[in-house]
């Protein structure tokens, strides 16, 4: 196994997504927690070169980087997906083209002036250059196998996907969107959390996403959303738990508080599987469990369900 | 997310040292006014005296107080509590328990209750005042149950046309193996949802602590209140700081990083008002505090009642929509 040399150290604002949402508690230390991150870092940055090997978070196994990325980002031994970047989980999701973004140029604001170790209005600057993208949700209109869709995605690349003013207002606008052209709104979800950086405003948006959906759902619309590795904290305790269909990808962490703050509060060991999809099917608490590779042909089967969406009866 | 655990009883917080000078000042008076009763001396003076250094002291202390200082007043254990509150501040309650489905969960109370001529129903989190009513309450966090027993009410509240009061005081929902197995965050989430089409007043009023998503699983409402030592958080200043910091001794700058005092939300425009406690907190005088909550309930719900439910339920929807915001930041799509 191919240990990087010319890597030398964890950078910090590859911590950053762990740590930028309420619901994932501290980030983890350790040797194992390095070295996750190390790839981790690698992979967001898009600096793997051909060749390189990546470690799976769930089963340890290292895979070459290529056959993950053939198999979209799938782990070809424990079939555990890994997080995808926003972007791409637009260009897998939707007929190619058909895209048209929404809201892009709306930006976070640093309304408490918030600074931890470094001021929150440099970290989002730094996470616009290295992401060129103003906030950490991408939404806007498109197709699946033809059939027009709203859809909302949360791109965990941006600090950890969390939730904040911005966030919140978009996810609230594609309910608006998707009430205005009558198309099921469709939303995938990979979270930390709410945005600890704009404090009580980022709280507000589980309510203000709450108050989107329900009058989408008065109006008779269709939602379906997909919770993806890892939804925790007040994303998950909002708007992505109270759609009309949740699906899960394989071996997804979802939960409210996560597995580190659990553990800690309680001083033991979680059982295994814990908060991973499986175990929330079990519990009866997602409607099915989809694989990447059946996605957009569930989704596009599962649209068609919601014909009689918006008709009075 | 917020851990359960609570100092000690009889030990004071950290937080709470800047009311030394006035614990000192407490005594004197207490022994003089003791002396004064034993002996039948007249230092009737002295005692006025004290008094009023007292008060000066309470005034100059509670003036500037730290955000971390005001979560420690809003944690005090001598602050009253949600039972407090419903037994001593309303005219009549009766308890409605459990969700019918899975348990009951003592965490949060659910009772109908009368001011006056006034009927409604109040949801809180219960904290509990001795030991044994904390462990039985699980501090005030709540499980999904518990949540999912409080929506029950809410329903049977709006068919009856009972306004709803919501009293707000945990530090958090309960991070447990149970809770999140039960579906701790869609109770949480449907909740919120929920209390979006309940067509009746609702007036929601953080008492203490205002922690996070288990305090807005029953949060949601046409008029949000705070009292003026209460506070409200995205998390915990102890769990902020361990995240962001990576320092537990960091807590007291979490703190004021998050603007989590009622005064700083008001600011925000967040919530809708702050409620006065009497000088120097309402642990120092319980029954001020409780007389003060009676009157604002009072005036609020019949503030509430008046306006027809349709416009109650357009206006709650927009007051969430536009929480804090900056006027014409973002699109409307109407
Ligand atoms: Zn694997």
């Amino acid at each position: 196994m191919t240990e990087n040399e010319d890597i030398p150290k964890v950078e910090d604002d590859a911590l950053d997504d762990e740590i930028a949402g309420e619901g994932l508690g501290p980030a983890p230390e350790g040797p194992t927690a390095t070295e996750e991150r190390r790839s981790r870092q690698r992979w967001k940055k898009r600096e793997v070169p051909e060749g390189l090997w990546l470690k799976c978070e769930s089963c340890g196994q290292m895979i070459y980087r290529k056959e993950l990325e053939e198999k979209g980002m799938v782990c070809p031994a424990c079939d555990f997906h890994f997080t995808l970047p926003g972007r791409d989980r637009v260009t897998m999701v939707l007929d190619e083209g058909s895209f048209v973004e929404h809201f892009a140029d709306l930006g976070a604001l640093d309304r408490l002036h918030f600074t931890d170790q470094i001021p929150y209005s440099e970290k989002v600057k730094k996470t616009e250059k290295r992401t060129g993208q103003k906030e950490a949700l991408i939404c806007g209109t498109g197709k699946i196998e033809g059939r027009p869709i709203v859809l909302a995605v949360l791109d965990f690349t941006f600090m950890g996907g969390s939730m904040g003013e911005v966030v919140g207002e978009k996810v609230s606008l594609a309910a608006d969107m998707a009430r205005q052209r009558r198309e099921p709104l469709i939303i995938f979800t990979s979270s930390g959390g709410a945005r600890m950086h704009e404090g009580m405003l980022s709280l507000m948006q589980m309510a203000k996403t709450s108050a989107a959906l329900a009058t989408l759902n008065e109006s008779g619309g269709f939602s379906i959303c997909v919770l993806t590795n890892p939804t925790t904290g007040g994303v998950t305790a909002s708007f992505a738990s109270v759609c009309d269909i949740t699906l899960a990808e394989p071996g997804a962490l979802i939960g409210f508080a996560g597995p580190r703050v659990i553990a800690t509060t309680l001083k033991q060991e979680l059982p295994p599987g814990f908060q991973r999809a499986e175990f929330l099917l079990e519990k009866g608490q997602i409607d099915s469990i989809v694989r990447r590779a059946n996605l957009r042909a569930t989704l596009a089967r599962l649209v068609d369900f919601g014909q009689g969406a918006f008709v009075k009866r | 997310m917020s851990e359960p655990s609570r100092p000690r009883a009889d030990s004071t917080p950290p937080g709470m040292a800047f009311e030394r000078p006035i614990r000192e000042l407490e005594s004197q008076l207490a022994e003089l006014e003791e002396l004064s009763k034993r002996t039948n001396l007249d230092i009737s003076e002295e005692v006025s005296g004290l008094r009023t250094r007292l008060a000066e002291e309470i005034a100059s202390a509670y003036a500037d107080l730290t955000p971390w200082e005001r979560v420690n007043v809003a944690r005090h254990q001598d602050r009253p509590t949600v039972s407090d509150y419903i037994e001593r501040a309303f005219d009549e309650s009766f308890e409605l328990h459990g969700d019918k489905v899975f348990g009951e969960d003592r965490a949060i109370v659910c009772s109908l209750a009368r001011i006056g001529e006034q009927r409604f129903l109040v949801l809180g989190n219960r904290k509990g005042r001795t030991t044994k009513e904390r462990m039985s309450y699980n501090f005030g966090c709540a499980h999904p149950e518990g949540y999912r027993k409080a929506l029950r009410k809410m329903k049977l509240a709006e068919k009856l046309g009972l306004p709803i009061v919501s009293l707000i005081n945990t530090p958090g929902a309960y991070p447990g193996i149970g809770a999140e197995e039960r579906g701790q965050a869609t109770a949480i989430a449907e909740n919120i949802l929920a209390m979006f089409s309940i067509r009746t007043p609702i007036l929601v009023i953080v008492v203490g602590e205002g922690g996070s998503g288990g305090a807005l699983g029953i949060g949601i409402g046409d008029r949000v209140l705070m009292l003026e030592y209460s506070y409200y958080s995205v998390i915990s200043p102890e769990g902020c700081a361990a995240i962001l910091w990576k320092d537990a001794e960091r807590t007291p700058d979490a703190a004021t990083a998050l603007k989590l005092t009622a005064p700083d939300l008001r600011e925000l425009k967040l919530i809708d008002g702050v409620i006065p406690e009497p000088p120097g907190g309402a642990h120092r005088n319980p029954a001020a505090a409780l007389a003060e909550m009676r009157r604002a309930i009072a005036r609020e719900l019949e503030a509430l009642q008046k306006i027809p439910t349709d416009e109650l339920l357009a206006l709650r929807r927009r007051k969430y929509r536009r929480a804090g915001e900056i006027p014409g930041r973002f699109p409307v799509l109407d």
